[in-house]
């Protein structure tokens, strides 16, 4: 690492905010290093020959006087081989290597280590002396895990001749492998990784049309509101309403090639959670650990605030560089509302005018360009890949109004929102189905009619109304009671029960539950529109709710979820017939009997 | 000592400004002198240049811009630990109140750093409190950090007091366990009626106290805590040793953090809390848990109580999105008269769901724990529309709803202070109250453990 001696040294100290005079050789968004113990810093202004910078350790123990190093580069983080199944701080440093030091706490002033450099890689090289590359070509290969091949790629903005590649084998990340001369004469040495500023979106050739869904095996998502690769979400929630359970859920099981979770200023259990689970956890499309495709980014509540603002933009670079070697990539980032919270702690400390709530003025603009990172694109390569962003906002008092949820709503498509009256019910996951939203129905719709479906998108439409029904009525049932209402708006809630406790709810515990299949969840939709037509139909004919409702049918129906795994999902057709000739022989019964019969039946 | 500097170039509040310092490091400890005499303690919380802003311990009271003498440490605030902390009474910067000395080779930092994350070991062991609302419904994780949410005048001191008295580790021998009290703002009598629960239940030689009083100096109170989790955390994982941190009151101390973000004229961010009251809050939470390389445990009960009972307040709000949980206290069951009155459907324990069923508690624990919590959750539907329309006039399902609301208050929250119920007990007393409402409502409940338990 090439650190010039600059005379910059400390003035000011205030928590993670650090001033330095004659500092006229600092960079704007420079990395530094302060004082003895060589703390990593970022510059965040520059005026006159004071410089402010940002410190991601703890500060405590600086002196004022002692020198601020400067390393000549943007804050970056190395990409390569050995970032996969790892766990990271905010700054790409291995939290596994910093804990073999033998301490279970994190020390301050361990320098700038990043990915391992020592660790062999069998590489296979793709490409001879006499080659022209072009920026994003690949030319070696590494299996990094069972489950991702990486691909090394020519840097953005470099290209040139092949001079010399090496043979494969066994080398670490820092040996070169090829190199390159440009137009220029210049001569460019490819290693086994690449490095990138952390704040700069890596290039692509395109961006391309949203049209394919990030399926997540959860019903509410996929049926209701869907996601899409490429697109963005939130997931908004006050405490208690079950975010992490939902993004877990989601790194679990959606169908992305790839996971980066960002553990944003949450709890230090909910990380060692996912490092104890994930390993355990089979991936149903691959059959191999969850952790092969899994990349952790953590930055627990205690840990330096300035880290948690860098946590978002490693994560992101991180995805950017494997999407580029043409993967689908999934970012959870756990909690958004932690990351604006740093920028506003940062921002106060650095004395900057407050907008709303205390928020610096250009948190909805940095909330944009981190949302407008996720793309489904054509790389420099000429590869499809896609990074979908899910961000969960934790809104103060759980009320949206606040600004981090607002500014979100407005550059996000899928909104989830989580609602305390749900959670406090143990309806899980507690997505309320009347403020959330998806802007990607119609995009995707074409897809459902194509692989799943042709009346898949029909019958989500009929299911919501059927929901939204049941809301207007259950404020007369307040006022009223339910006794009061005619059968066939008593059969919208008994059915919307189902479709509450039936389909909405999901047991992420449960083995045949955790996840299903747009398949399952198409099957599933129909049995409950089933029973609603044909119940519906016996309603019309004037037979009462108390016939119509069957305990044991009904019972039968909300326990499907359970009972039909994905191997014998022909019991759900057994079961749509079962419904049938159950209404058409409560049918047959009602227009023998006539008159009355009829009034028996009402009796009962 | 190294350099003594004379004059102050001002005092305001908590805070005293000095320049001309040769040498300071931010976080550092100063003594204070006054008049010769008086030692007081300080600790440097900004540096700009040679000008130094110290927070003075013990109040400023009796500092003039002359009178005093300030010498820097060169070292954070540090406290010296033993073994022999058990059963002693410190004040919030760790000095010995008991009328006795203490000494200890060893000095520990109070900042704490950050667990790492690959060091932790995710809690699992469940910790039977005796109390059902706890045990059933909200379980309490050994390693967990699990706030009890109160009101003024609510019962909190006793729910936590009996806790002390009733906690059992499963399995586990109770030789190497300890309590770690940390009073902060409260008043005189509550500290009283907490050493006095320690004495009646026979744990007092195991309790460390770190007491700040509601008129002890509010820097002090920002140390309080801190002290306390060294002292918890030097034990835990030194001695593994299984500790109960009890801190009391977590809104005392963050009106403290106000106040003194106030004096030193920082942005305001809501409600006049600090912007990094986040963060500040998390340094404490976050040092609950267990890590690898260690037998012990530090299980964390935070009680906070929510102004005007409002739980969207920044205390309770912030604490809610950093602990595992909460145990929230209702007014409502207090006023009928109910202990504990804990209001189960907002309360919660996330780690319970690790902790309990099958290998931990029983088998049907998490299904009947569901299952409780969704027909309590209708029973307040039923309770709203009763009210408008009659109970009369409710149809019959909802009347056995109703009931069943009434057994789950009288049954099974409804214990008293002094009844110490096992886990069995407590499900068997769920499986008893469900039987009010048909078995066909029991769709939460697996249909092999309707069969196994159901009792009608």
């Amino acid at each position: 690492m090439s650190s010039e001696i600059s005379n910059a040294k400390i003035i000011f100290i205030n928590g993670p905010v650090v001033k330095a005079e004659n500092a006229e050789s600092l960079k704007m968004r420079e990395m530094v290093l302060i004082g003895r113990k060589k703390l990593i810093g970022e510059v965040v202004s520059v005026e006159n020959e004071n410089a402010t910078i940002q410190v991601y350790e703890e500060t405590s123990g600086l002196e004022w006087g002692e020198e601020v190093i400067s390393t000549g580069k943007a804050l970056s983080v190395k990409l390569g081989p050995g970032i996969l199944s790892n766990i990271f701080d905010g700054i790409e440093r291995p939290l596994e290597r910093i804990s073999e030091t033998g301490s279970a706490f994190i020390p301050e002033g361990i320098g700038l280590i990043s990915i391992d450099m020592d660790k062999l890689w069998d590489a296979h090289i793709t490409v001879k002396t006499g080659d022209y590359l072009e920026e994003g070509s690949v030319y070696a290969t590494v299996q990094e895990t069972s489950m991702i091949l990486h691909k090394l790629m020519v840097p953005p903005k470099a290209r040139g001749k092949v001079v010399f590649a090496e043979k494969d084998g066994s080398y670490n990340i820092e040996h070169t492998v090829v190199r390159l001369v440009n137009e220029d004469g210049d001569e460019i040495p490819l290693r086994l990784y690449q490095e990138w500023p952390v704040r700069t979106a890596r290039p692509v050739k395109s961006k391309k049309a949203i049209e394919k869904p990030l399926v997540t095996g959860q019903r509410v998502i996929d049926t209701f509101f869907p996601l899409a690769k490429g697109g963005t979400a939130a997931i908004p929630g006050g405490f208690g309403t079950g975010k992490t359970i939902t993004q877990h859920q989601l790194a679990k099981w959606s169908d992305a090639d790839m996971i980066v979770y960002i553990g944003c200023g949450e709890r230090g259990n909910e990380m060692t959670e996912v490092l104890e689970d994930f390993p355990k956890i089979i991936d149903p499309r691959s059959n191999k650990s969850l952790m092969e495709r899994t990349v952790l980014i953590a930055n627990t509540s205690n840990m330096p605030v300035a880290a948690r603002e860098a946590s978002i933009y490693t994560g992101i670079t991180i995805a950017e560089y494997y999407r580029d070697m043409g993967y689908h990539i999934a970012i959870m980032a756990d909690s958004t509302s932690r990351w604006a919270e740093a920028l506003r702690e940062i921002s106060g400390r650095l004395e900057e005018m407050p907008a709303e709530e205390g928020y610096p003025a250009y948190l909805p603009s940095r909330l944009a360009q981190f949302y407008e990172r996720a793309a489904y694109v054509e790389t420099l390569g000429s590869e499809e890949g896609s990074i979908t962003i899910i961000g969960a906002v934790s809104p103060a008092g759980g009320d949206f109004s606040e600004p981090v949820t607002q500014n979100t709503k407005r550059v996000v498509s899928t909104f989830l929102a989580l609602d305390k009256a749900l959670a406090y019910a143990r309806h899980y996951p507690a997505i309320n189905w009347h403020n959330s939203y998806s802007g990607y129905v119609s995009v995707l719709k074409e897809w459902y009619e194509e692989n799943i479906a042709e009346n898949m998108m029909e019958l989500r439409a009929k299911m919501l109304s059927i929901l939204q029904e049941e809301r207007k009525l259950l404020e007369i049932v307040k006022l009223v009671g339910e006794d009061i209402l005619p059968d066939d708006q008593r059969l919208i809630l008994e059915i919307s029960k189902v479709i509450k406790v039936g389909y909405l709810q999901q047991n992420a515990y449960h083995k045949d539950d955790a996840n299903v299949s747009l398949n399952k969840q198409y099957k599933m939709l129909t049995v409950i529109d089933t029973l609603y037509e044909a119940a519906n139909k016996c309603i019309k004919e004037g037979m009462p709710i108390s016939k119509i409702k069957n305990e044991d049918l009904f019972y039968k129906i909300i326990t499907m979820k359970y009972k039909v795994s994905e191997e014998n999902l022909e019991l759900l057709e057994q079961l749509m017939k079962e419904i049938t000739e159950y209404y058409s022989s409560l049918e047959r019964t009602y227009k023998k009997g006539g008159a009355q019969n009829e009034a028996e039946i009402s009796e009962a | 000592m190294k350099l003594k500097y004379l004059k102050l170039d001002k005092i305001d509040g908590p805070l005293i400004v000095l320049s001309g310092v040769k040498q300071a490091s931010y976080d550092e400890m100063v003594d204070i002198v006054v008049e010769n005499k008086l030692h007081k303690k300080g600790r440097v919380v900004q540096i700009n240049r040679d000008r130094v802003v110290i927070q003075v311990f013990e109040g400023t009271s009796g500092i003039s811009l002359n009178n005093s003498s300030v010498a820097f440490s060169g070292t954070p605030m540090r406290i010296p630990l033993s073994k022999e902390v058990l059963g002693r009474v410190f004040n919030g910067i760790g000095d010995p109140i008991d009328q006795a000395e203490f000494y200890a080779d060893e000095k520990f930092d109070i900042g704490g750093r950050p667990i790492n994350p690959v060091a932790r070991k995710y809690p699992r062991d469940y910790i039977q409190t005796g109390i059902s609302s706890i045990d059933g419904l909200t379980t309490l994780i050994r390693g967990q950090k699990l706030p009890i949410f109160s009101g003024d005048g609510l019962p909190h001191n006793d729910v936590a007091a009996q806790i002390v008295k009733q906690a059992k580790i499963s399995g586990d021998d109770t030789s190497n366990f300890a309590i770690v009290f940390a009073a902060m703002g409260i008043k005189h009598d509550e500290a009283e009626f907490f050493r006095k629960q320690f004495e009646l239940s026979g744990v007092l030689n195991k309790v460390v106290m770190f007491v700040n009083l509601a008129d002890d100096p509010i820097v002090e109170r920002i140390t309080t805590p801190r002290c306390a989790l060294t002292a918890a955390e030097y034990l835990a994982f030194e001695h593994d040793m299984h500790i109960l941190v009890i801190m009391t009151n977590m809104t005392s101390y963050a009106e403290a953090l106000r106040e003194i973000s106030s004096a030193r004229e920082e942005v305001p961010s809501r409600k006049g809390y600090p912007g990094y009251l986040y963060s500040d809050l998390a340094s404490l939470y976050e040092r609950a848990g267990m890590i690898k390389n260690s037998k012990g445990s530090i299980t964390q009960i935070p009680i906070l109580t929510m102004p005007n009972d409002d739980i969207a307040h920044p205390v309770p709000d912030l604490t809610g999105f950093i602990t595992e949980g909460q145990i929230i206290l209702s007014r409502e069951l207090f006023q009928k008269n109910i202990y504990p009155p804990v209001n189960i459907l907002p309360s919660l324990s996330r780690l319970m769901k690790d902790g309990i069923g099958e290998g931990y508690t029983r088998d049907d624990h998490p299904d009947v724990a569901n299952q409780v919590f969704s027909a309590y959750t209708h029973v307040q539907e039923v309770r709203a529309l009763a009210q408008v329309i009659g109970e009369e006039d409710i149809s019959d399902l909802d009347k056995k709803y109703l009931e069943f609301g009434r057994l789950f208050e009288s049954k099974l929250l409804n214990q008293g202070f002094d009844a110490n119920r096992s886990i069995e007990e407590t499900l068997n007393i769920m499986w008893e109250i469900l039987v009010a409402i048909p078995k066909g409502e029991l769709t939460r409940i697996k249909p092999e453990l309707i069969d196994k338990y159901y009792k009608g």
